[in-house]
C-alpha cells in the first residue's frame, strides 16, 4: 500500500451532515436551501443544488468533485429504487487487534451510512442490465480490506453466474493497512475474479476515479476490458509522497493525473461524469449480445 | 563490530572472549578447558535468550542485515545448474529481478525472484533489488514458458515492494503488477514461492501466489513496510519498531493466519549465519511440496489454488435484523453487536 494521507480530504466543506430522516440514504447529498459553496478547482462559489444537479461537477471549471458510493450508483442506475444492493451484512472484522480500527470504522459508518467502502449490486443502466461496484473515498480512503475486496469478488461470481456485464468506479488509496496481510491478499482474490469473469466472455468497465492508487489500481482496477477514467483523476501505484522520498527529488505534479496516464497509453477514454452514462450505455450496447437482459 | 546488532553484542564479546582462551590455551600451553567450557555454557544460554524473545522489528532488521543471503545466493545453493534468462521483450532487461531456468535434483524447473545487490556498485546496477515493470514482465514472460514446457514455476521473494520511481509509474507499475497476480493465480503448472527476506506489499505479491508459500523462519511479510506504517500512524517513521508489532508481518503470525503454508527454520542469529543449512532446508521443503503437488492434476492444481486463495479474509456477517436494528441505532451511534468472526 502506498502512503495516501497526503491525499486525504476530509468531506468538502458543502456536505451537511445527514437529517434523521435520511438515516439510511448513504452520503446521498441532501443540502438544505439556501447553501453556497466553493468549488475545489476554482474557488467559485456555487449553488449547491446547481453543483449536485450537475452530478458534483463545477460548470466553471469542470472540477469533479469526489462522490459516495451511493450518489455515483445514483448518477449510473436508471432507477436507484429498483437498485438490489448485494451483501449489506458483510462488515469489517479487526484480524490483527490494530489499535483504534473499530472505533475508526465506526466513524465511517456513522459519516457514510456504510459498513464499509463499497457499495455493489444490480441495476440497470439505459436499460441494460449490469452489476455495478462503486468505491467510497469517505469511508477510510477507500481502502481495500476483507469487507471490500470479498464484495468485489462476490459482485464479479454473481456477474458470472447471472451472465451480466461489470462496471466498476475505485476510489481508493489502495489497500487497508489495519487489515494487515488480509487486504494484501485481496489484490489476488479480486484479480482472479475478473479472470474468472473474463473467460465467461463476459464485458467488464472499470471507471477509474479520483484517486485509484497502490493495491487497488495494482488488482481489478487495472484489469478492466475498458478502462475509463474521470478527468484528472489520480491514477498511480505508488503515492507521491513515496516517490518524492524515494527518488529525493520533486516529481512532475501530473505524474498521475489520469490524462498522463491516458498518454502513457493505459486508459482507453477520459470521459466526463456528465458524459458516462451515455458511455457507458453506448459500449453495454455493442456488447448485449453477450450478456443476460433479463433484469 | 561489522554486521553486529545491538542486542547481539553481549554474546558476540563472549564468543570473543572465548576465542581469547583458547588462543591462549594455545600460545601459552595452559589448560583452561574448564573456565571454557562454563563459558560456552554461558554464551549458549545468552543465544538462547537473545534468539529465542526477538522481536518482530528484530527480525525485520535481520531479514534486511547486509550478509543475508540473496536470491542469487540461495538459488547457487539449491539447485545443480542455472541458466539465467534475460530481458522482457518488449522495453529492457531489468536487472533487479532475475530468473532462468534451474536443475532441481535434476529436474528442469523455472526460478524467478528479486535480486539485491551485494556491493555498491551492483546494488545501483540492481537498484537495490526494487524492480520495474519490465521486472515483472520478465517474470511473467519466465512463467508463460514454464506452463509452455510444464516446469514447475520456484518463486524467491525478497523484495521491499516495486520501485517508487517516475519512470516506473510512466510505464505502469500498478498494470503490470495486476497482471502479474492475474498471471501466477492461472498458471497450470505448479508454483511454490518463498519468502526469503522482505516480502513488501504490492511488489512481492505480484510474484507470490503459490500453491505452497513458504517462508524462512526470520521474514516479514507485509501490506506496508513498519516505516511507511509508523509514517502514516504517527508521521515518525523512527516509530517502525512498534508499527513492525501491530502489523503482524512475522512468519509465525502469517502461518497463524493461513497466509503461509510452512515456516523454514533458520540458524540462531538469521541465515546469514550459516546459509548452507538454510539453503538445504528451503531445498527439502521446496521438494518435498513439489511431490505433493505433482500428483494433482492441472483441474486439481488450479481448483485447490483459487479455493486456498478464495476463502482469505476475515469479516463478520451480520444479520438482516442486525442490520435494520443498527441502522435504527446509528444515530446513537450504537457500538456493534456480536461478531462471527471468519479467519480462514
Amino acid at each position: 500500500m502506498s502512503k495516501f494521507r497526503d491525499i486525504f480530504r476530509g468531506r468538502p466543506k458543502y456536505v451537511t451532515v445527514r437529517s434523521q430522516s435520511e438515516e439510511g440514504q448513504g452520503s446521498r447529498r441532501e443540502l438544505p436551501d439556501g447553501l453556497w459553496t466553493k468549488c475545489e478547482g476554482c474557488g467559485t462559489p456555487i449553488y449547491h443544488k446547481d453543483l449536485a444537479k450537475n452530478l458534483f461537477v463545477c460548470e466553471k471549471c469542470g472540477f469533479h468533485h469526489q462522490i459516495g458510493a451511493r450518489d455515483r450508483i445514483a448518477q449510473i442506475v436508471d432507477d436507484m429504487d429498483a437498485f438490489e444492493e448485494f451483501d449489506r451484512e458483510l462488515w469489517p472484522a479487526n484480524p490483527l487487534q490494530f489499535p483504534d480500527y473499530e472505533k475508526k470504522t465506526q466513524a465511517d459508518r456513522e459519516k457514510t451510512g456504510l459498513s464499509d467502502a463499497i457499495m455493489t449490486g444490480k441495476g440497470t443502466v439505459g436499460g441494460y442490465p449490469a452489476v455495478l461496484i462503486a468505491f467510497d473515498f469517505f469511508f477510510r480512503g477507500g481502502s481495500m480490506g476483507s469487507v471490500v475486496g470479498e464484495k468485489v469478488t462476490r459482485a464479479f461470481e454473481r456477474a458470472t453466474e447471472q451472465r451480466l456485464p461489470v462496471i466498476a468506479f475505485p476510489a481508493s488509496g489502495g489497500a487497508r493497512m489495519q487489515e494487515g496481510i488480509f487486504s494484501l491478499m485481496q489484490m489476488q482474490k479480486t484479480a482472479w475474479a475478473v479472470e474468472t469473469h473474463s473467460r465467461a466472455g463476459l464485458l467488464y468497465i472499470s471507471v477509474l476515479t479520483d484517486p485509484t492508487l497502490a493495491g487497488v489500481y495494482g488488482s481489478f482496477a487495472a484489469l478492466g476490458d475498458i478502462i475509463i477514467a474521470e478527468p484528472k483523476a489520480t491514477v498511480g501505484f505508488a503515492g507521491p509522497s513515496v516517490i518524492t522520498e524515494t527518488i529525493r527529488r520533486p516529481i512532475p505534479p501530473d505524474l498521475q493525473s489520469a490524462e498522463t496516464v491516458f498518454a502513457n497509453g493505459f486508459i482507453d477514454r477520459i470521459v466526463p461524469r456528465t458524459e458516462l452514462k451515455a458511455a457507458l450505455t453506448q459500449l453495454l450496447r455493442y456488447h448485449a449480445p453477450v450478456h443476460s437482459q433479463r433484469v | 563490530m561489522n554486521g553486529v546488532f545491538e542486542w547481539e553484542k553481549p554474546l558476540v564479546e563472549l564468543e570473543r572472549r572465548i576465542e581469547e582462551l583458547q588462543a591462549f590455551t594455545v600460545k601459552e600451553g595452559i589448560d583452561l578447558s574448564d573456565e571454557i567450557a562454563t563459558l560456552e555454557r554461558k554464551a549458549e544460554s545468552l543465544r538462547r535468550q537473545i534468539y529465542a524473545s526477538l522481536t518482530p522489528w528484530q527480525r525485520v532488521m535481520i531479514a534486511r542485515h547486509k550478509e543475508r543471503p540473496t536470491t542469487l545466493d540461495y538459488i547457487g545453493l539449491i539447485f545443480d545448474e542455472f541458466f539465467e534468462l534475460h530481458g522482457d521483450r518488449a522495453v529492457r532487461e531489468d536487472a533487479a529481478m532475475v530468473g532462468g531456468i534451474a536443475l532441481l535434483d535434476g529436474r528442469p524447473v523455472t526460478v524467478i525472484g528479486p535480486q539485491k545487490g551485494r556491493s555498491t556498485k551492483e546494488n545501483i546496477r540492481r537498484n537495490f533489488g526494487l524492480p520495474h515493470p519490465e521486472g515483472y514482465r520478465k517474470a511473467m514472460r519466465l512463467m508463460k514458458q514454464a506452463e509452455k514446457f510444464n516446469r514447475p514455476v520456484i518463486s524467491l521473494i525478497d523484495v521491499v515492494g516495486a520501485y517508487p520511481g517516475i519512470e516506473a509509474e510512466e510505464r505502469g507499475q500498478g498494470v503490470l503488477i495486476a497482471e502479474s497476480i492475474r498471471c501466477m493465480s492461472a498458471l497450470t503448472v505448479p508454483t511454490i514461492c518463498v519468502i526469503t527476506g522482505e516480502g513488501g506489499s504490492g511488489g512481492a505479491l505480484a510474484i507470490g501466489v503459490g500453491d505452497r508459500v513458504l517462508m524462512l523462519e526470520n521474514a516479514w511479510y507485509s501490506v506496508i513496510s513498519p516505516e511507511m506504517c509508523a509514517q502514516i500512524l504517527w508521521r515518525d517513521t523512527s516509530r517502525a519498531a512498534e508499527a513492525a508489532k501491530l502489523l503482524r508481518l512475522t512468519a509465525a503470525d502469517l502461518a497463524e493466519f493461513g497466509i503461509v503454508d510452512e515456516v523454514i527454520p533458520e540458524p540462531l542469529g538469521g541465515a546469514h549465519r550459516d546459509p548452507e543449512k538454510v539453503a538445504a532446508a528451503m531445498k527439502e521443503a521446496i521438494v518435498r511440496h513439489l511431490s505433493a503437488l505433482d500428483g494433482l492434476s492441472k483441474d486439481e492444481l488450479l481448483s485447490a489454488r483459487h479455493e486456498k486463495y478464495r476463502k482469505i479474509g476475515a469479516y463478520t456477517v451480520r444479520t438482516e435484523d442486525e442490520l435494520v436494528r443498527l441502522e435504527e441505532a446509528r444515530a446513537e451511534a450504537e457500538a456493534p453487536g456480536e461478531e462471527e468472526v471468519h479467519t480462514d
